[in-house]
């Protein structure tokens, strides 16, 4: 079976965000990145599919970006992805333009099954898989937390959703996007690293896929948020029982 | 039709996220003077018809097969509505309902989409300013969309809940005349399974109080968290580390990756105060953090902060409010 996998480069999350002061961006000077932890964990249940299939199958990662998305590329074929395919565009796109692009991949590699991240931690939209499926007129899971391949050919997803955890089948192909209880994504090993650096990473122009991307979500400024508070230190129950009463009225 | 709002309901009233929704579209809509419609989409909804109608005109599609809102089957109907009425702006509340559904609508219908909006600046008629959080609300991003249609979800937590029409104001309902065959058929709906609570939803309560990775047990989660929480008559919340020792359900996660809420009174138990955890619930209007630890950054989030064991804490409160 052939699996694909769209993976997002994201500011890393062992530093804070700053917003740099023009409002155009986040400040990414020397700061770290990393592969979109669902989009992680999607990859680490491709590979799982795939290994565990009795007929094996390929699992193929993508990235739309420029040369610098090849770091978070290397990483996915180092945790053990077949193959990496860079779409390359330097325009910043919108979700919807996102999907417009990996649709035109999907066509050009035919997978049964798209695995993607429920949600990227930078813009945290987490349209792009459900946009995807709507291009291709696929069925899609969202939010998945279990995937089962039953006998008759179908796909079984447990979904978390708002009011509980959701059971669905689906046909292939579809669409199925992971939440963070779907797996615990491994660590690259020394050795794949070192083996990684000779599987190829193919770089596809994004005009090649027919597709002028055009972004109408467009951003105006960003802005860092401030969330510090006066926190008043209370001595013991009473005294916070009785400011929340008079003070903060709240009870 | 205009603005459309997409409804979440129960089968008997409209969820109040849905009412925040109607909020920001009847601010919309009033830029060319109309009033937004209602969308109702379920089985059975004669009851729900009657709330809906309350606050506006309501479009219904009511059938067996939208008894379960699978994405394929609802996204299809609401492009359906979308192009045959000539919708120029669909609102609906930021739920893991419509983050399933409407991206697929937008692609259906290439609409541009803005998701989990937090204020929304309708002033002027074309051109209306959007911001999100992003980043884990570490930034918040002012963004415009082009073109039509458009296609908007806005947090609950950051609008009031829409007014019902004046009772003398009439309201009319339209029954979508669904075209049953050519509705997809390759999801099947298994079950759905859900840990059910006495306590109010998560995303509605006025107060929540929350539990991080000091609760070792179920057990204890109700009796610390669901002990003070039904003491104040409150939802019970969690961080991400309860929900993946397995001690909580995910529904019940507040965070980035979880449910956004902004109660009156948010209580957080031995919760250290990680970004991710603080996206869900920093617009909290009073915020109570009981820790161990004096340097947790939950505190500089908090507006009142007691160091101490939550075990020792939660049972005095509890008994104090007993009295
Ligand atoms: C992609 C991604 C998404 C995430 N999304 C979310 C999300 O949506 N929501 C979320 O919550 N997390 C999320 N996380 C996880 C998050 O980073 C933190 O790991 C998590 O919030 C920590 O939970 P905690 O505060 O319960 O645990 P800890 O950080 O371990 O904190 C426990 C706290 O309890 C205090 N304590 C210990 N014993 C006691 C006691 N007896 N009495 C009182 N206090 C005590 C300690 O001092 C400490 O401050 C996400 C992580 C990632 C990578």
């Amino acid at each position: 079976m052939k699996l694909l996998v769209p993976i997002k480069r994201v500011p890393s999350a062992d530093e804070p965000v700053r917003v740099r002061p023009d409002g155009t961006g986040i400040e990414d000077d020397g700061r770290a990145f990393m592969i979109n932890p669902f989009d992680a964990i999607a990859l680490e249940e491709a590979l799982r599919i795939r290994d565990s299939h009795p007929d094996g199958g390929e699992v193929l990662a993508v990235c739309i970006g420029d040369s610098e998305v090849e770091a978070e590329l290397r990483t996915a074929l180092a945790m053990g992805a077949d193959r990496g395919l860079r779409v390359a565009c330097e325009a910043s796109l919108d979700s919807l333009s996102v999907a417009k692009i990996l649709a035109g991949v999907v066509r050009r590699e035919g997978p049964a099954m798209v695995l993607a991240g429920k949600q990227a931690v930078d813009s945290d939209a987490g349209q792009a898989g459900p946009m995807l499926a709507g291009l291709l007129d696929w069925p899609q899971a969202t939010f998945a937390s279990v995937i089962t391949f039953l006998e008759d050919g179908r796909v079984q997803v447990v979904r978390e959703t708002d009011h509980g955890l959701e059971t669905l089948r689906l046909c292939l192909p579809a669409v199925i996007t992971a939440d963070l209880r779907l797996n615990e994504p491994r660590y690259a090993s020394l050795p794949a690293i070192m083996r990684a650096r000779r599987k190829p990473i193919e770089t596809l122009p994004v005009a090649d896929l027919g597709i002028q991307p055009r972004s109408r979500v467009v951003q105006l400024r960003m802005e860092q948020s401030t969330m510090a508070r006066e926190c008043v230190r209370v001595a013991d129950t009473d005294e916070l029982l009785h400011r929340l009463r008079s003070e903060a009225k709240v009870i | 039709m205009e603005t459309l709002v997409l409804a979440e309901h129960d089968g008997k009233t409209l969820r109040r996220g849905t009412l925040c929704a109607l909020t920001v579209a009847r601010d919309l809509a009033s830029r060319s003077g109309s009033k937004p419609v209602i969308l109702l989409l379920g089985r059975e909804l004669a009851a729900v018809r009657d709330d809906a109608r309350r606050f506006g005109d309501v479009v219904v599609a009511d059938h067996s097969l939208l008894a379960r809102p699978t994405a394929e089957r609802y996204a299809a109907v609401i492009a359906d509505i979308i192009r045959a009425q000539g919708v120029r702006e669909l609102v609906a509340a930021a739920s893991t309902f419509s983050r399933d559904i409407l991206p697929r609508v937008a692609a259906v219908v290439d609409a541009a989409m803005g998701g989990d909006v937090t204020a929304c600046a309708a002033a002027e008629a074309e051109r209306v300013e959007l911001q999100r959080p992003i980043h884990a609300g570490a930034a918040m991003a002012s963004f415009v969309l082009h073109g039509t249609p458009q296609i908007i979800t806005v947090r609950a937590a950051a609008f009031p809940s829409a007014k019902p029409l004046p009772e003398s104001e009439a309201t009319c309902c339209l029954d979508w005349p669904l075209n049953a065959d050519a509705l997809p058929d390759r999801t099947e709906f298994v079950g759905l399974e859900s840990r059910s609570t006495n306590r109010p939803e998560l995303g509605e309560a006025r107060v929540v109080v929350s539990g991080g990775r000091p609760l070792r047990s179920s057990e204890e989660f109700q009796a610390f968290v669901g002990g003070l929480a039904d003491a104040l008559q409150g939802a019970a919340g969690c961080t991400r580390a309860l929900v993946d020792a397995g001690i909580a359900p995910n529904e019940w996660q507040v965070g980035q990756t979880g449910k956004v809420v902004s109660p009156e009174l948010y209580v957080a138990l031995g919760i250290s105060g990680s970004v991710q955890h603080l996206a869900g619930m920093k617009n909290s209007r009073v915020i109570v953090a009981v820790n161990t630890d004096p340097d947790a950054p939950i505190f500089s989030l908090a507006n009142y902060g007691l160091v101490g064991d939550l075990r020792e804490i939660v049972p005095q409160l509890v008994r104090a409010l007993a009295r």
